[in-house]
């Protein structure tokens, strides 16, 4: 294959010309996360500030590097110095960086993160590694390792850092070969139920047929899961290498990538992606010279959560209402258009080149010997530092939240693994090493990877309900269980949210969430109820406040509870009677305030205004 | 608006179920909505009922059946926002323009959506008009963005 290796030679040295640059580079993490961070408005104030002062730099854009609470992320590599990271940008300052540094050729150090590799023959200025920041040092990044680093749009980029080294190494073997080195690295599935990708992938190849098919689920339906999106963002010819591989092992000539519409930056990314692949041989006919043959085609999902169910997903695809169906026949002999199909997840594809290039004994070394490799997480809720990371499969929800998040401002309550249909986990399981089998004993799943946590003012209840009405409007209707099941479980959440709760409801709602799951079709009801279930578990006693004493102590649901403002800790600074919109606070300046609770609507803002917490939600008398 | 398109050959392109969805979706992003002519049209195209059209297109919530205003407005209900307020942010809203999800204001200047996740949780509260994303949306910083827009 002498084509992709002189490509390669010449992107090493392109890349090579770039870090050893006699000219500065600015880097800009343009993720979409960066972009609604205001990360657009930083590149144009400095591209401003090099016209004005005659100055010139080499400017890319990157994906997301992980820390998303830094946002807006600028990295400066001036000539002789490492690459340097700043975090917070505005457009001021920005500017004022960018022309200091350029104007002294030396990096401003005050505001810097950190510096990221290479740093050998370089100044650092004394500044630590970007990645030994406590967010990031207990991460594994072996998924994410491009993401932040590297310009998506720049085929040469990712053939600099080793990319197509797997599908490589995987041509120059049989496909059995190929599904042998993913079983022995151990690889379950990413999207959430953790089957085995090789068992997957010999289902399917073993079938009968010609025409096969690879799908990757990359509608990341999961609210408050960003993974997947910010991968393909940062790093779109990772997952696509990882088609290559997973289609050449099972056979099949067509891939699709089913993603959802509210994805633009990642849809473009991808067809940008595919473009260059077709130029470089890496798609179509014969690629890199052997006889393997695939097409990838990208669909856009038009929203619906059910759609992450594969069966679904195919009908979704085919052009039908996204309705599950029942199995046998299973998606390895009669998926797609009725052909033998795999149906795995971005993550899980994205995972391939780097077993394919490292080995799969080098993939192992990380996780548990049960759940082996990493797993992306987005760490989302009351956390202090949100974000995208990576870790070994093994690490305990308190090392995840405590140590790489940080903790929370308020006291800790409790993390919602899995989304919607997972399972809210409280304080006593934060020592749970997180894998597959724990995570399903304590009654939640892995699900995508989305970790919401939650402090003391977030009302279990309310978020049980706010899950419940989201799997009811998304439930496809086919089977009773779940149509009707969900349907019952949200109205009784909605009426104990109401204080409107009747004493034997906690025992109907267990009720139901038994009936629910054991009757449903697919795992959308199946794992419906987990909310309530696991809430209700770990805190039986809020649920009974709501019911008997009509009283939500974390002063969510709005019928429960009043302001009042405590006499002692207001200080008079009339912060709170600015922000309110219906002038129910009243007070004299340095005197204590108080709140009208005929006319408070209880829209939060004072209480989140009040720096000296004296705002309290109080049992309406 | 037509949907024909047609090939260096010439003939005009043989549609098939596959093609409903994309369809809908290239439709509503030069139209903004799909109007009853639109799906009388698809239906013939395809050969198919109207009454599968709707069903497919009423099945997702990317489609809509009325005309959005000039700007859209979206707001992201999915679980980051909801523990970081997204719902006051939602009420906030309805208060500013007098509208609820679903419906256009008076002036036609903006829609307002619910979104299930717009993917930027870590920066929630997150709301959507048009292509730009704004994150941390506060209820000062809410005033200062629609004022942007008017």
């Amino acid at each position: 294959m002498p084509d992709l290796a002189f490509r390669r030679k010449s992107a090493i040295e392109n890349w090579d010309h770039l870090i050893n640059n006699s000219q500065p580079v600015i880097y800009f993490g343009m993720a979409s996360c960066g972009q609604a961070a205001g990360a657009a408005e930083v590149r144009k104030a400095v591209e401003e500030a090099l016209d004005e002062n005659f100055l010139s730099a080499h400017l890319i854009n990157v994906g997301c590097i992980g820390p998303c609470y830094l946002e807006p992320i600028m990295d400066v590599a001036m000539p002789g110095w490492a690459r340097v990271s700043y975090a917070h940008m505005t457009p001021a300052k920005a500017k004022k960086l960018v022309v200091d540094a350029l104007k002294s050729g030396t990096p401003p150090l005050e505001d810097a993160v950190g510096v990221l590799e290479p740093v050998e023959n370089r100044q650092t200025g004394g500044l630590p590694s970007f990645f030994d920041q406590p967010m990031l040092k207990p991460q594994v990044r072996i998924i994410l390792r491009n993401c932040g680093l590297i310009d998506p749009e720049d085929l040469d980029h990712y053939l600099a850092h080793d990319g197509y080294q797997g599908l490589q190494n995987a041509l120059n073997m049989r496909p059995e070969e190929v599904i042998e080195q993913v079983r022995l690295s151990g690889l379950r599935g990413r999207g959430g139920s953790g089957f085995p990708t090789a068992r997957k992938w010999e289902l399917c190849r073993a079938a009968p047929g010609e025409d096969k098919y690879l799908v990757c689920n990359a509608d990341e339906g999961d609210p408050g899961a960003f993974m997947n999106r910010s991968l393909i963002e940062g790093d779109p010819h990772s997952l696509l290498e990882g088609l290559l591989i997973a289609g050449y092992a099972i056979g099949a000539s067509h891939g699709v990538i089913y993603t959802r519409a509210e994805y633009p930056l990642a849809i473009s990314r991808l067809r940008t992606a595919l473009e260059q692949m077709r130029e470089s041989g890496l798609l179509g006919s014969h690629i890199l010279g052997s006889n393997f043959n695939f097409e990838i085609k990208i669909k856009e999902g038009a929203g619906a959560f059910v759609c992450g169910e594969e069966t679904a997903l195919f009908a979704s695809i085919e052009g039908r209402r996204g309705m599950p169906r029942s199995r046998p026949p299973f998606p390895a002999i009669s998926g797609l258009y009725g052909k033998p199909t795999v149906n795995n997840n971005v993550e899980t594809i994205s995972t391939l080149p780097h077993i394919l290039r490292q080995g799969a004994d080098w993939y192992h070394q990380y996780g548990t010997p049960n759940s082996t490799g990493t797993k992306t997480f987005s760490l989302v809720g009351k956390v202090r530092r949100t974000g995208l990371i990576e870790i070994p499969l093994g690490m305990t929800l308190r090392q995840i939240i405590f140590d790489i998040g940080g903790g929370t401002e308020k006291p800790f309550k409790a993390v919602q693994t899995g989304g919607p249909s997972g399972g809210c986990l409280s304080a006593e399981y934060l020592d749970l090493p997180v894998d597959y089998e724990n995570l399903k004993k304590a009654g939640s799943i892995m699900g995508s990877g989305g970790l919401i946590v939650m402090d003391r003012d977030t009302c279990v209840v309310d978020l049980a309900h706010y899950f419940l009405e989201f799997i009811q409007k998304e439930s496809c209707g086919k089977c009773v269980p779940c149509r009707i099941g969900t349907r019952h479980l949200v109205e009784i959440l909605e009426r104990i949210t109401k204080g409107e709760g009747q004493q034997d409801d906690l025992d109907t709602l267990e009720h139901l969430a038994k009936t629910i799951s054991q009757g449903s079709l697919c795992g959308l009801g199946q794992s419906a109820p987990n909310p309530v279930v696991t809430s209700l578990r770990s805190f039986r006693d809020e649920y009974e406040q709501h019911i008997q004493q009509g009283y939500c102590p974390a002063g969510v649901c709005r019928d429960l509870y009043q302001y009042e403002i405590s006499q002692d800790a207001c200080t008079g600074c009339r912060a709170c009677v600015r922000v309110c919109p219906v002038d129910a606070i009243e007070g004299k300046l340095h005197e204590p305030h108080s709140i009208d609770s005929s006319k408070c609507i209880r829209c939060r803002a004072c209480y989140e205004t009040c720096r000296f917490d004296a705002i309290e939600g109080k049992p309406i008398q | 608006m037509t949907l024909d398109k047609f090939p260096a050959n010439g003939n005009p392109i043989q549609y098939t179920q596959g093609d409903l969805i994309p369809l809908l979706q290239s439709i509503q992003e030069r139209a903004g909505y799909l109007s009853p002519e639109n799906v009388s049209e698809v239906a013939r195209k395809l050969h198919i009922s109207e009454n599968e059209v709707y069903g497919v297109a009423s099945f997702y919530t990317q489609f809509r059946f009325n005309a959005p205003g000039r700007h859209s407005i979206k707001i992201c209900l999915g679980t980051a926002c909801h523990v970081r307020s997204g719902q006051k942010l939602m009420e906030a809203i309805e208060r500013e323009l007098h509208i609820k999800p679903g419906e256009t204001t008076s002036d036609g200047l903006f829609d307002l959506q619910r979104v299930a996740c717009l993917g930027c949780c870590a920066l929630a509260p997150v709301m959507q008009i048009d292509d730009q994303i704004f994150g941390r949306v506060t209820a000062t910083r809410l005033k200062h963005i629609l004022e942007s827009y008017a």
